[in-house]
């Protein structure tokens, strides 16, 4: 909300100090997104010139104006201008060269459009007092003469603060309210704009209203103007407010009920009585009813709105004319020769405008600050100042009667323990300064023993509860008084193990080259039929976002992978060549369960029962590691060539992830999208598959435009058992043998498996096997491999002799002969 | 050898006068001076310390002395021996030196010459900032909580006090899953718009904030509660320099007897001392949130700040809101609670100058690297 310090001077009298302003109405909670001291936006001379003669320059392809302007000098001066929206005699705002504007554009006499042009003529946006850029700023006739400072006529004598309002403070998105708590915080008199004199209903309204729902509606007025003249502008202040709170002017009568919503906080609405047929009805909306509203949008209502009906229409139901609280209908507002005003001040229930306003996607000024809560004492005084400044401005006759249905419960008392504040901040507040504060927002408090009973003002529909006048009290104190007294939090268990093991899996990772990044979820339809995903694949059924920000990406992941490939090629896509990346997260599975949840309250403990309910339908979400490659993993150097990325470092990170996670794997060869079919492990703990990893599939890097051979491998972490206590190991300090067998077998047999047998068939003595070579030749045979083994034989009692080392080596030999047909190479 | 016993005429054991033995001495130490490597060295030993050398015979001649000159002649003997010995292995020692001297020369290397054969790798700075908090809190007795990003919109919203109609729902931003094949399934196009009553008939939500761990750690932790919740949370916001749609948090949670405003403020200083030194502190302005009252939003002062020491807005925080105990089944009569949460990719921003929130999300390499494993 911006509103000018000009304005909250009349209620309370803060200085204008733009500091002093923003710090205080910091400390009282209320957030200053930006304050503008207006003052000293413009630095130079700004002066009122009248348009003495207007040259349309017609040879350039937009429209240009050279004008003879009088700023009260000797003679006028020519200025370019490149607005349509004034005519000659017009008053308008000049900064003469030398003079700088708001953001530093400094003005200075130029030649351009083949004319010298000795001064600006500026519009509301180029002197920083409103967002209209659509025409330059034109003064209201004989408000000032030529030469005159322009500055004070355009708002620019002023301090401006944008606020942001938080939800529980509806009563501040209004001058009365901002005033009111500026005063408490600077202990300056307060002048309460509704405290005024307000006339009561009379026995004959003004205009026949029946309200059907008094719990929507709990109160309703309204005020009869009649005989205005419809082309009465708004005063130049009033509008110059309006334009400042980003309100455009559109008529006296509807300025008058916006102006009236800022400064007051009431919402009203200026209905012509000659476009009603009959009496009004306020009741709630049916099923199939209609309504255009004055942003031109034609809306199915609900049966939740309320909504305002003429009764002259459509029965004695009537036809909805108004989308109660939230915007007027086409069919009722103010034309711009209307010259009778019906004006309508309610009061609404703040949950149904807050429903209404969702589900019609309608954020008006009015229907926020319904939904945060109006005070409802304000229908009458409102309506008061609405005629009054109709009158003064619009001339008219304001008829005597006046309607006001009320059926407003007054605040209820609240309870309150009087040493609650102190409890709850740590700072002792006697009773009678719990009192003072209470009491210097408005409320009524009465101190009974240890209870105070406060019953809170009308303005302040938050306060409903004991927590809620200990944040007045704390606050008006000051927050700045709490002590600072750190809690001593009894023993606690450290990490999980599952939370420690996804930070070793990581720096594992990270330790290994790979880096760690963070993707967003959201996937695509087109990234998982990229993938290759045979229908019915799991990763297919992915959750759905209602309201995705992206059409193309509505599902959230149930593989890393999609993402992390996109995060790869962004890389490669800046000239980065050798990347590998890897991200830990969560991937999202629909629960089985796909009804809606139960319906639980909120005041108490929710049944177990129902507890256990929703928690079923909550998807469910494993922590997953993905590892992604291209490039070389070691470059070239001086040393010799680089290595490529290969299937074989994937495999190896999903090994390195596994071995940091503290349990054995094992590797098998797979065939599984988006792996390419002859390049793909399974990786097996526990005889459960927990992921896979390889080089992905030729036609998976070329749809996504990935260099060929780019490798990747992705684990379930939450599918890894957790490794227990780790038995120490007991290891001989004898001298070890070492034998090198060569076998030879099949060219499909996979090595994992020829090392198995080995161990199988070497027995106890075997400590260490180890792969060195792999080897194929025509010597060897087509479709036959060598494999060569470094073991290593350890007796826990003894020095090992050859003899007994040999005899293990070929029990070793024999298991692999009889399983897989190994031969020993040469043997 | 059997000459030990044999008569000698004292006149025939010449080389046992002082002049030849140290004429031997001399006439070895020449000798070895004069090797200039190790192994000619070693072909001169038998010559000066071998069986036929001087001090060799020298010393056989012994046995042919009388008995009273024996002692000064073993004496002379053994001291000449030694002396031989002695420069030998001296010069030996030297030659080694030398050598090894010489060889060590030969393998210098260019020490300057790259090997960065395995580039390493690195962790994204947001994980360890994560990490870094969960550490501090965890060493204060704090236990390390966390949930499900799709959560049921019961602990995102309704059990936080802030019920369907309520202000704030709207102002979340909040991403709703489609309900299972029904007509929510519909993507919502365009950009998001906060809830229609009817938008999340899936009753799931991406969850807005950490806090729904909050509401599950009361309901089933024991009390007293001390948790810290680091976490990933979603917002309809488009990326742009200073938001992101999917952003991380971490806030605190304490629910224990006695709890008071104060404590809130001790920890927060605490925490803000070890997170941008001892010069910190925290200020507080009213502020408004759902779930707690009294609520704050909160600055910390910042020395290190790269525009020079000053105010950062860092966090928002409060006195757990008595509805929030109620609705997780804790007497608010009995215990009370604080909570503070903040940004985990604003305190970086902050903390370390990072200009634009497309470095953190992007996962250009380049990022993370910069930060290694620590931060």
């Amino acid at each position: 909300m911006r509103i000018p310090v000009s304005w909250l001077r009349e209620y309370v009298e803060v200085p204008f100090d733009a500091d002093l302003v923003e710090q205080t109405l910091t400390q009282l909670g209320l957030e200053v997104e930006e304050i503008a001291d207006l003052r000293s936006t413009v630095d130079g001379p700004l002066l009122v010139g009248r348009v003495a003669s207007i040259e349309e320059l017609r040879q350039f392809n937009k429209p240009i104006r050279y004008c003879r302007v009088d700023v009260g000098e000797g003679g006028p001066r020519g200025i370019i201008c490149g607005a349509s929206n004034f005519a000659e005699g017009d008053l308008v705002a000049v900064a003469l060269p030398g003079t700088v504007l708001p953001g530093g554009f400094t003005i200075a006499a130029r030649r351009t459009y083949d004319h010298v042009s000795d001064g600006m003529i500026c519009s509301g946006r180029e002197l920083g007092v409103s967002d209209d850029h659509t025409g330059i700023l034109v003064l209201p006739a004989g408000s000032a003469a030529p030469g005159d400072d322009a500055k004070p006529l355009v708002g620019l004598d002023d301090i401006v603060i944008d606020l942001e309002i938080t939800p529980d403070r509806g009563y501040c998105l209004s001058i009365r309210g901002v005033a009111r708590e500026l005063s408490h915080a600077l202990a300056l008199p307060f002048r309460d704009p509704a405290a005024g004199p307000a006339a009561g209903a009379t026995p004959e309204p003004p205009y026949p209203v029946t309200v059907r729902d008094p719990i929507g509606c709990d109160r309703f007025a309204a005020r009869l103007v009649t005989g205005i003249d419809p082309d009465a502008p708004a005063p130049g202040w009033m509008s110059r407010r309006l334009a400042i709170a980003g309100i455009r002017s559109i008529g006296l009568a509807v300025d008058v009920t916006n102006y009236l919503m800022l400064e007051l906080g009431q919402p009203m609405h200026a209905f012509d009585p000659h476009r009603l047929a009959g009496p009004l009805v306020v009741r709630r909306a049916r099923r199939g009813e209609r309504l255009t509203t004055l942003d031109g949008v034609d809306r199915a209502l609900d049966p939740e709105d309320m909504v305002i009906c003429d009764a002259g229409q459509g029965g004695v139901d009537g036809v909805p004319v108004s989308l109660a609280a939230v915007m007027g209908g086409e069919n009722s507002e103010m034309l711009p020769d209307s010259v009778d005003v019906l004006f309508e001040a309610a009061h609404w229930d703040a949950t149904m405008i807050s429903r209404t306003a969702r589900r019609h996607r309608l954020w008006s000024e009015a229907a926020k600050r319904w939904e945060r809560g109006v005070d409802p004492r304000l229908p009458l005084v409102a309506l008061e100042r609405a005629v009054a400044l109709l009158r003064e401005y619009g001339g008219g006759d304001v008829d005597p009667r006046v309607l006001d249905i009320d059926a407003v419960a007054p605040p209820e008392p609240v309870a309150m323990p009087v040493d609650l504040p102190s409890r709850v901040a740590g700072v002792a507040y006697p009773p009678e300064r719990v009192a003072e504060l209470l009491e210097r927002i408005g409320a009524s408090v009465t101190v009974d023993g240890d209870v105070a009973r406060v019953t809170p003002p009308t303005w302040r529909p938050d306060l409903l509860a004991p927590a809620d006048l200990v944040e007045e009290v704390v606050r008006l104190d000051g927050y700045e008084k709490v002590p600072s007294v750190l809690p001593v939090a009894p023993p606690g268990n450290g990490l999980t193990p599952t939370q420690r093991r996804r930070r070793t899996v990581g720096r594992a990772l990270a330790e290994a080259g790979y880096v760690e990044v963070l993707s967003y979820p959201f996937i695509g339809p087109a990234a998982l039929d990229a993938l290759g995903l045979p229908d019915g694949d799991p990763r297919r059924d992915a959750l759905r976002l209602a309201n995705p920000l992206s059409d193309e990406e509505p599902l959230l992941r149930t593989t890393l992978l999609p993402p992390l490939l996109a995060t790869l090629r962004r890389n490669l896509g800046r000239g980065l060549r050798d990347v590998a990346l890897y991200e830990i997260g969560l991937v999202f599975h629909p629960s089985p369960v796909r009804t809606p949840p139960p319906r639980m309250g909120v005041a108490g403990r929710p049944s177990d029962d129902d507890l256990a309910a929703g928690e079923a339908v909550v998807p469910r979400q494993p922590w997953h590691v993905a590892a992604v490659l291209a490039g070389e993993v070691e470059p070239a150097g001086w040393w010799g060539p680089g290595r490529p990325a290969s299937w074989a470092d994937a495999v190896q990170a999903a090994r390195i992830a596994v071995a940091a996670a503290g349990v054995p794997a094992t590797v098998r060869a797979a065939s599984v999208p988006p792996w390419h079919p002859g390049r793909c492990a399974e990786i097996v703990v526990d005889g459960r598959v927990v992921g896979h990893a390889g080089e992905l599939h030729p036609s998976l890097c070329a749809a996504l435009d990935l260099p060929r051979r780019t490798a990747a491998m992705e684990l379930d972490l939450d599918a890894l058992p957790l490794p227990g206590v780790t038995p120490a190991p007991a290891f001989s300090t004898y001298p070890p043998a070492l034998i090198d067998v060569a076998l030879v077998v099949d060219a499909a047999t996979p090595a994992a498996e020829v090392q198995r047998a080995l161990v199988d068939g070497a027995g106890p003595l075997l400590e260490t096997v180890r792969l060195f070579d792999v080897y194929s030749s025509e010597v060897l045979g087509a479709g036959r491999k060598s494999l060569a083994y470094k073991l290593t034989f350890r007796a826990p009692d003894r020095t090992l002799t050859v003899e007994e080392a040999v005899t293990a080596r070929d029990a070793a030999v024999t298991v692999a002969g009889d399983r897989l047909g190994a031969s020993l190479r040469g043997g | 050898m059997s000459y030990r016993n044999d008569p000698y005429d004292p006149k025939q054991v010449a080389l046992l006068d002082q002049a030849s033995l140290d004429d031997a001495v001399a006439a070895a130490e020449k000798a070895f001076a004069a090797a200039g490597d190790p192994d000619v060295l070693r072909s001169l030993k038998p010559a000066h310390l071998g069986d036929r050398s001087p001090v060799s015979l020298a010393r056989r001649e012994i046995g042919a002395l009388p008995p009273a000159a024996k002692a000064d002649a073993g004496k002379r003997v053994n001291q000449a021996r030694a002396a031989v010995q002695a420069a030998f292995e001296a010069r030996g020692d030297q030659l080694a030196a030398e050598r090894e001297q010489r060889v060590l020369a030969e393998e210098a290397v260019d020490v300057t010459l790259p090997w960065d054969r395995h580039p390493r790798g690195a962790r994204h700075p947001l994980t360890t900032l994560m990490e870094r908090i969960g550490d501090l809190f965890v060493g204060m007795g704090y236990e390390v909580a966390e949930g499900p990003e799709v959560e049921l919109e019961w602990y995102n919203f309704d059990a936080l006090n802030i019920a369907p109609d309520h202000p704030a729902r709207g102002l979340m931003d909040t991403f709703f899953i489609a309900a299972a094949g029904g007509a929510g399934a519909a993507a919502r196009p365009g950009p998001a718009v906060p809830s229609a009553p009817d938008a999340s008939a899936s009753g799931l939500v991406l969850r807005t904030h950490t806090s729904p761990v909050q509401a599950r750690a009361m309901l089933t932790r024991p009390l007293p509660i001390y948790i810290v919740v680091p976490g990933r949370t979603y917002r309809t916001d488009e990326l742009d320099a200073t938001h992101t749609p999917v952003f991380h948090q971490v806030e605190g949670l304490v629910v224990d007897k006695g709890i008071t405003m104060a404590h809130l403020r001790g920890t927060l200083d605490h925490f803000a001392r070890a997170m941008f030194g001892p010069a910190a502190r925290t200020r507080w302005r009213p502020h408004y949130f759902p779930f707690t009252e009294p609520s704050a939003e909160f600055d910390v002062w910042f020395e290190q700040h790269r525009d020079g020491p000053q105010w950062v807005e860092w966090g928002g925080c409060g006195m757990v809101n008595p509805r929030v105990l109620r609705a997780c089944g804790i007497d608010p009569d009995e215990y009370s609670g604080f909570a503070f949460g903040m940004g985990i990719e604003r305190t970086l921003m902050f903390r370390h100058g990072v200009g634009d929130m497309h470095d953190m999300v992007e996962g250009d390499v380049r990022f993370s690297r910069a930060f290694g494993m620590e931060l």
